[in-house]
């Protein structure tokens, strides 16, 4: 008997979940809490910037708030995870439930699938897109493309003119400073300082032993002082360390680098604070910086985390048309030309705004161009599930238009034949009258039916 | 004579509208319509000098037309923007009289002493005193925004009013150097001494280059021409707009380029365009009052316009005139509010003759603003929607071809006041939105595609036309019910019925353009969604509408509470369509406007305030206050009637 009743209890227990699971209230709720973030989020990008915001309130369970300074944090509202993954709960189960196919369903149905197409599509690439950089000046070749907003610690090994050796290590075994070996270097690094981000400062303003100087390369005579990073869209972070080379023998020297020497952009921005400044500006000249050690050369460099491809690139021409008389931007594109020596592929190809090269798994739009149109910036995406809202877009599409055309042409029947019969008046029966539009939507049931039988029960 | 009313009342506006077909009159004897035909390059398009003129003046100005100012007697008439181009171009010391610039600011009229009058308005020769100072904090502002990198869209009203008056003033200058040099007298005359002093000049110069320097120290052309050249490189610095045409078009039709640089042009090869002197001819005559040569002025300049085969230039200025005059939105403004009022007047006293004149009247407009949209799109060659601007005409023309439809469907004055009130309020909007300048501004790059701007941007805003409509119907069951005994517990079914499937309506194309704008995204910057500002507003449109209808659909609200989420809906979209904008953040802040934050945020209070109303208990409702107890919300105390009294269903599959 009491075996029975706590099957019975964990029956109903069990129905209790599934009924919460497939609730229309919690579609309601989690629709509520979405309209509340998504605001939120928006108005957050002012302070935070584009990219803090979605790792913080769109690709993440919780929103977090902390107060100013402290360590702590609390969670404050469901993050955009939480509640896709709650949306996506609830319609998989409410369908699993209830549905049963009917012809005059197949409209609800194709449109939550879609939409379940959808979000998973939007989850898949927020975890699996790659989004990269490829710079190049006007007459230039790459055979690969740069992080955003990743850096690596590279030291290269330029002895040999055909190949170079590459050691990279990731910015955050930079950042956790101390000592760095690695098997193929026969050296350690030692890591001195560390800034996430930083700007350049003349050396001499700042206080004595907080420096940021090495006696080799360009940290002789610049400076480089830590700065709060950014999440900003239209800033980026500048990673600087200063870095020690010293093999067993003794130490080979210590070096500044930074974001500031390798990421595009960033050193014509150097140059410029020397020379606003009235420094020398020859401490760029010993780029990029080397040593020898035991008879090979290496280069060590801080830079954009580097993607290769099996393929090179070559800038043919880049054109920035403007409208006659005006800075209003008609056009921007980059006539390339793309070799594959594996397949043996040599063709040229023009990338312009709207028209990307989709090739080898990953896409090359128009991101950008140097100062004074001195080259072209490729913004270069590789995304798995590119396909899936073109996919989800055809479906729901699809799904709306069977379902708005089934009962439009179904209101349109029954008033036409309303009209003709009883053209005065207006029946007051239960039997609502719904608007031609809305009439497509009536047949939405699948969750509707569920929670009118909750009640009913 | 009722019957026949809303006829005769449909019959009076098509004919003020025909009427417009008509070319202009011209005030004096001068062909200043002819004038306003000719193409110019400006803005990076080809118009007519009269869209130049308008735009200019309503950015300097704030409207098409210049009054007399009252510190000048002897102005008499009210200018057309194109007759006060070409004074401003022709004879700028009487242009420097009229109080043009527009100063709202009060510490900047204080400063500028512009206190008379609602609107600070001030002639180029009051604020010739203070320039120095204008040009000083304007100068001043833009380096302190560019040394701390503050945004310009956190200017203050004083700074914003500052950097307009700033600007104005340059477009004026560069007006005054369009033609002739700003101080220049008879330009006619001066060129022919220009022309003369040439050849011996050149001359003089070859002898120069030879080797015999004294000669050209002491030769007079060369002195004259140096002083001409002086004078033409200054012009040149402002070089505004491009009046002078391509003379080989065929070889590049976009090489127009400006009177100034022609001039310099002259010196070398001695060979003048002709727009130079034909632009001459008619500024030297406007500033003889000599109708006669300016007339033939302008007609031997189209002449040479078609020899020279810019034809397609001529009828381009010629049709986008023929659009300015007829001014189809202007009209079909005062004809939403006509018709406003009189389906108002049928709420009050139900006389069908009433509703039938709007309703006509609603008709004629919506085939008037039609045929704007229509004409705008054959000149832009472009879908209707291209900024902020046709983007609210075009919500404007969704919302009415809505309010048309509900109207048919319920004959009751609700879809024709929902159409009037939204197609009055949006052509506002854009009245106000021209503001800014050319309203037909060329495409940046990465909106330069006709594929999408034809099905995104149109079907997000067919979206924010339903749901405005939706809202305005809830404002409309809101007001009527709280406030007056007129809606009845049928009207009051209805007007729910007409929202929900409105909202039905807006779901569905608020989310196919949403999805629509994400695959243009993932075409041009490489990914479907980037939760940007504006594509954020656009998915709390959706989300706002899907929330209703399941609400909706699990019974967890009922007739009110739909009306008042409508009602919602109509702040979200005010938010989507321009509050994102006003952030400055994201890749979508091209469509920015500064003023409008004011308006938004009144907007939004008095859409909370209508939500707030609605939360009021029936009781206190004076339309429902007779029969609480069977009220259009839940049928007294039980619930499980209200499936039986609510309008829409509480769950539709059956």
């Amino acid at each position: 008997m009491a075996q029975r009743k706590t099957i019975i209890k964990r029956f109903r227990m069990f129905a209790r979940v599934i009924s919460f699971f497939t609730s229309l209230r919690l579609t309601v709720a989690c629709l509520l809490m979405a309209i509340v973030l998504v605001f939120v989020g928006t108005l957050a990008q002012v302070k935070l910037g584009l990219y803090a915001t979605q790792t913080q309130y769109f690709q993440s369970l919780f929103v977090y708030w902390s107060p100013e300074g402290k360590d702590w944090k609390i969670p404050v509202w469901p993050g955009g995870w939480l509640l896709g993954g709650a949306l996506l709960v609830n319609l998989i189960a409410a369908h699993l439930k209830r549905f049963r196919f009917t012809w005059k369903k197949s409209g609800i149905f194709l449109i939550h699938f879609g939409l379940i197409a959808l979000l998973l599509g939007q989850f898949l690439t927020e975890v699996f897109q790659v989004e990269s950089f490829m710079v190049i000046p006007n007459g230039g070749t790459k055979n690969f493309s740069e992080d955003g907003r990743k850096h690596e610690l590279a030291i290269v090994d330029i002895t040999d003119a055909q190949q170079d050796k590459v050691v990279a290590i990731p910015e955050a075994m930079v950042a956790a400073k101390g000592e760095i070996k690695d098997p193929q270097l026969p050296f350690t690094i030692r890591v001195k300082e560390f800034f996430a981000n930083s700007t350049p400062v003349v050396p001499t303003t700042q206080p004595e032993g907080k420096r940021f100087t090495a006696s080799q390369g360009f940290a002789r005579q610049m400076g480089l002082e830590e700065r709060p990073t950014t999440g900003k869209m239209s800033d980026e972070n500048k990673p600087a360390a200063l870095v020690e080379v010293a093999a067993e023998s003794g130490p080979i020297g210590d070096w500044g680098v930074s974001s500031w020497l390798t990421k595009h952009g960033q050193k014509d921005r150097l140059l410029d604070f020397q020379v606003k400044r009235g420094m020398p500006s020859d401490s760029l000249a010993d780029y990029p910086q080397k040593f020898t050690h035991a008879g090979r050369t290496y280069v060590i460099a801080l830079r954009p985390v580097r993607y290769y491809k099996p393929y090179s690139i070559e800038l043919l021409k880049f054109t920035h048309a403007r409208y006659k008389g005006t800075d209003i931007p008609k056009d921007f594109s980059s006539h390339i030309r793309l070799r594959n020596a594996q397949t043996g592929e040599d063709r040229q190809i023009l990338i312009y705004m709207n028209n990307p090269l989709r090739y080898g798994g990953e896409t090359y739009f128009q991101g950008g161009f140097l100062e004074a149109d001195a080259g072209t910036i490729l913004q270069v995406v590789r995304n798995p599930a590119w396909l899936t809202p073109y996919f989800a877009c055809i479906v729901v599409g699809l799904g709306l238009l069977v379902q708005f055309s089934m009962h439009f042409f179904g209101f349109l029947k029954k008033s036409g034949g309303r009209r003709s019969a009883a053209p005065a008046k207006k029946s007051k029966t239960a039997e609502p009258e719904l608007a031609p539009m809305g009439a497509a939507f009536a047949a939405q049931g699948v969750d509707a039916s569920l929670s009118r039988k909750r009640r009913n029960s | 004579m009722k019957k026949y009313f809303s006829w005769i009342v449909a019959a009076v506006f098509a004919a003020w509208i025909v009427s417009g077909i008509r070319p202009p009159k011209n005030p004096t004897d001068f062909k200043l319509d002819e004038f306003g035909r000719l193409p110019v390059l400006a803005n990076g398009r080809i118009q007519p000098l009269d869209s130049f003129a308008r735009n200019t003046l309503l950015s300097i100005h704030g409207t098409q037309t210049v009054r007399p100012s009252t510190n000048d007697p002897a102005q008499t008439r009210i200018l057309s923007a194109r007759e006060w181009l070409l004074e401003v171009m022709a004879n700028p010391e009487q242009a420097d009289k009229r109080r043009i610039f527009r100063i709202e600011s009060l510490d900047l009229r204080n400063l500028l002493g512009a206190r008379e009058g609602r609107l600070g308005q001030l002639a180029q020769n009051e604020l010739a005193p203070k320039l120095d100072e204008v040009i000083k904090g304007a100068q001043q502002l833009l380096k302190m925004e560019e040394d701390t990198g503050r945004e310009p869209q956190l200017r203050n009203g004083y700074e914003r009013d500052l950097m307009h008056l700033y600007q104005s003033m340059i477009m004026y200058k560069r007006l005054k150097n369009a033609i002739q040099p700003e101080d220049g007298r008879d330009f006619k005359a001066e060129l022919k001494i220009f022309r003369e002093a040439i050849p011996p000049a050149l001359a003089a110069l070859q002898q120069h280059q030879a080797g015999n320097f004294e000669s050209a120290r002491t030769n007079e052309s060369i002195q004259l021409l140096s002083t001409f050249m002086g004078r033409y490189q200054d012009m040149t610095r402002w070089g505004h707009p491009m009046l002078a045409p391509p003379l080989n078009p065929k070889a590049d039709r976009d090489a127009w380029s400006s009177i100034a640089t022609n001039l310099l042009q002259a010196m070398r090869s001695a060979e003048f365009h002709p727009a130079i002197d034909y632009f001459a001819a008619m500024g030297s005559a406007w500033r003889e009052n000599n109708p006669a040569d300016f007339n033939k002025a302008v007609s031997d300049y189209q002449g040479w316009l078609v020899q020279h085969g810019l034809g397609a230039e001529m009828s381009k200025g010629k049709t986008e005139f023929f659009f300015n005059h007829l001014e189809p939105f202007y009209k079909t403004t005062l004809i939403y509010v006509v018709a406003l009022l009189l389906g108002c007047g049928f709420w009050l006293n139900f006389a069908p003759w009433l509703r039938k004149s709007a309703y006509s009247l609603v008709i004629l407009a919506f085939v008037l603003h039609t045929a704007g949209l229509i004409f705008r799109m054959w000149l832009e060659g472009r879908p209707p929607v291209t900024n902020l601007y046709s983007s609210a005409v075009f919500v404007g023309w969704g919302a009415v071809l809505l309010g048309i439809i509900l109207e048919r469907f319920y004959p009751e004055g609700i879809g024709v006041v929902t159409a009037s009130c939204v197609g009055f309020i949006t052509l506002i909007i854009a009245h106000n939105l021209a503001l800014g300048g050319d309203t037909m501004e060329m495409m940046r790059a990465v909106l330069d595609t006709n594929v999408w701007l034809a099905t995104h941007v149109v079907i997000i805003h067919i979206g924010y036309a339903a749901t405005f409509l939706a809202g305005f119907l809830g404002l409309i069951y809101i007001a009527r019910g709280f406030f007056t005994r007129t809606l009845s517990q049928e009207t009051a079914k209805g007007l729910v019925r007409m929202a929900y499937g409105t909202i039905c309506f807006a779901t569905l194309f608020t989310f196919v353009g949403t999805v629509l704008g994400g695959l243009w995204a993932d075409q041009s910057w490489g990914r479907f969604w980037g939760w940007d500002p504006k594509e954020n507003g656009a998915l709390l449109i959706v989300l706002a509408n899907a929330t209703l209808l399941h609400a909706r659909w699990g019974g967890m609200i009922r007739d009110r509470g739909l009306m008042a989420f409508t009602i919602f809906g109509n702040i979200i979209t005010a938010w989507s369509w321009f509050g994102t904008n006003m952030l400055g953040v994201g890749l979508h802040s091209y469509g920015f406007m500064d003023k409008g934050f004011k308006w938004l945020v009144i907007f939004v209070a008095s859409q909370v305030a209508f939500t707030l109303i609605a939360t009021v208990p029936v009781r206190y409702w004076r339309s429902f206050q007779d029969n609480a107890g069977e009220s259009p919300r839940d049928g007294g105390a039980n619930p499980s009637n209200s499936a039986i009294t609510d309008a829409t269903p509480a769950a539709p599959f059956r």
